[in-house]
């Protein structure tokens, strides 16, 4: 099991559930990497919900691994991405025609998770028809916010600004209109003094 | 009283008949003051006096929400009722003085929504009167789909479909129409809201459909008003007040209080609002729960709803 436990934290902070089959006028679902973990959970949960469903899912790392027991669950559409940018595009199109009743499952990375209920939510989709669950790595996306750059997959703590190369101390702070959690200049008033980078929750 | 709100005195301006079964009652404020603006879906307590017998009895305000001159109310003449329909039917005329409660809304439109479905069976439309005329100030999406008994009976259908003929759905009984309600909430767009006015069968049906096809609870909405049932007379023990008092055949526990002068909070007074939620301090007997509010887990003795809810047994403590 790829899960993860994460600490008590602020109010803002994101969390999430597990996967349940949930009746509904749609199957939508979107994972990467070890999130197909969770909706073949779901599928092996309700084989028929699985028969109906449309599932986006971007291997990332896990190449193969994912992707023969996603088909052999035989949903109605298995999409494989390359990359989150690579499948909005059709996410786009598919939450816009979802009827309501139509239930969403997101499961995987929390940057995948949050740009997908963004989307989601800015589509009308409403909120409670939206389930998540977190798998696999614990890697955040990240907002600078002197520079607004956004850095995908951030590992550690602080952090160098792939944009802008400000040294940045990775908060809790989220933001779920960028779907991004807030980083912010650790040596701001003695440039230089940076603590060594640890790798998160490490 | 009514949660300490104020109340509003009124002079009728109009009676219009619409039909067999519908009378319009228009209202102005009996000295000439602005009335206070409402949201469509709200409703007000109507207060006849009949003789010595005060009757309240709560209807949607069907007027333009954002005109301060009238309030408007259509009632539904329900021979088989307690009296308040026929009552207002029979007996109240243009120029007579009511009072009226303050609008209340248990039935607003969610305007976070991107659609307003709207479900109206028979009398059940007035409360979508006024919600469109709100929605035709603020430009918001809506459809209605409007069942009734018969053409005549179809009260507001000819205006409303004369005003928004894309928008506006008739079925009609007497031709076999029913509303296609498993194909509308199949293809509704992302972000609309349902909302049901009508007879209970007609309530059970949307809410049922709309849960088997994934409809989000907070997406759907309900209004009805329960008539306080008739039942056996029972006596009810008022720990606060210290008072016994016997709630007749015809009469509801909450409007024994009020003729025994207890103070006693009310909105709605049928059932949907939660404002008249009494503690049951002991009892030996049964609860008979006719309202909307009570989760089925509150039923257990603990509390009942004097509006609408009654009791048959031989001892009943309540906290009031």
């Amino acid at each position: 099991m790829s899960t993860f436990d994460f600490p008590p934290s602020i109010a803002s902070r994101p969390t999430y559930g597990a996967l349940a089959p949930r009746a509904g006028a749609a199957q939508i679902m979107l994972a990467d990497a070890e999130g197909a973990e969770a909706l073949l959970a779901v599928a092996q949960a309700d084989p028929e919900l699985m028969h109906r469903a449309h599932v986006i899912y971007i291997p990332k790392h896990t190449g193969e691994r994912f992707t023969d027991p996603l088909r052999a669950a035989a949903p109605d559409i298995l999409h494989i991405a390359p990359s989150y940018p690579a499948c909005t595009q059709r996410l786009h199109r598919v939450f816009s025609a979802a009827p309501m009743g139509a239930q969403i499952y997101l499961a995987g990375t929390e940057g995948l998770i949050g740009q997908a209920m963004a989307l989601a939510l800015q589509i009308g989709i409403p909120k409670s028809a939206i389930q998540t669950e977190h798998r696999g790595s614990v890697a955040r996306r990240v907002q600078c916010v002197h520079c607004k750059g956004i850095t995908e997959d951030v590992m550690t703590d602080p952090f160098q600004c792939g944009h802008c190369g400000l040294n940045l101390f990775v908060r809790d702070h989220y933001s779920r209109r960028l779907a991004a959690f807030q980083g912010v200049c650790i040596d701001a008033e003695d440039p230089g003094n940076v603590p060594p980078s640890v790798e998160l929750y490490s | 009283m009514s949660a300490g709100l104020e109340k509003l005195p009124v002079i009728v301006t109009a009676k219009v008949k619409l039909n067999d079964l519908v009378t319009r009652f228009e209202f102005a404020h009996a000295s000439g003051k602005a009335l206070p603006p409402f949201s469509g879906g709200a409703h007000t307590v109507v207060e006849m006096q009949d003789g010595a017998k005060t009757r309240l009895n709560p209807y949607s305000l069907m007027s333009d929400p954002m005109d301060p001159t009238q309030y408007a109310i259509s009632v539904r003449r329900d021979a088989a009722g307690r009296g308040g329909s026929v009552f207002l039917h029979d007996k109240v005329q243009v120029g007579d003085k009511l009072m009226l409660g303050m609008p209340v809304n248990l039935f607003a439109l969610d305007l976070t929504a991107r659609k307003h479905l709207m479900i109206a069976g028979g009398i059940g439309i007035t409360p979508f009167v006024a919600q469109i005329k709100q929605l035709q100030t603020t430009g918001g999406a809506f459809e209605l789909h409007y069942s009734a008994r018969s053409q005549a009976l179809a009260s507001y259908a000819d205006d409303l479909r004369a005003a928004h003929p894309k928008r506006v759905n008739l079925y009609l009984d007497d031709q076999n129409q029913q509303i296609p309600l498993e194909r509308l909430l199949s293809g509704q767009p992302p972000g609309t809201h349902v909302y049901v006015c009508g007879p209970r069968g007609m309530i059970d049906w949307v809410l049922a459909t709309a849960e088997r096809l994934g409809w989000p609870p907070e997406a759907v909405h309900s209004e009805e008003f329960l008539a306080p049932q008739s039942g056996k007379p029972f006596t009810v023990d008022l720990a606060q007040t210290g008072k016994t008092i016997t709630v007749g055949e015809h009469e509801s526990l909450l409007e024994a209080m009020e003729r025994e002068g207890v103070d006693a909070p009310y909105l709605c007074r049928g059932g949907a609002c939660g404002q008249c939620e009494t503690r049951v301090i002991a009892h030996d007997g049964t609860l008979q729960h006719n309202d909307h509010w009570l989760e089925d887990d509150e039923r257990d003795g603990s509390k009942i709803m004097p509006c609408v809810s009654r009791f048959e047994g031989s001892r009943l403590v309540l906290d009031r």
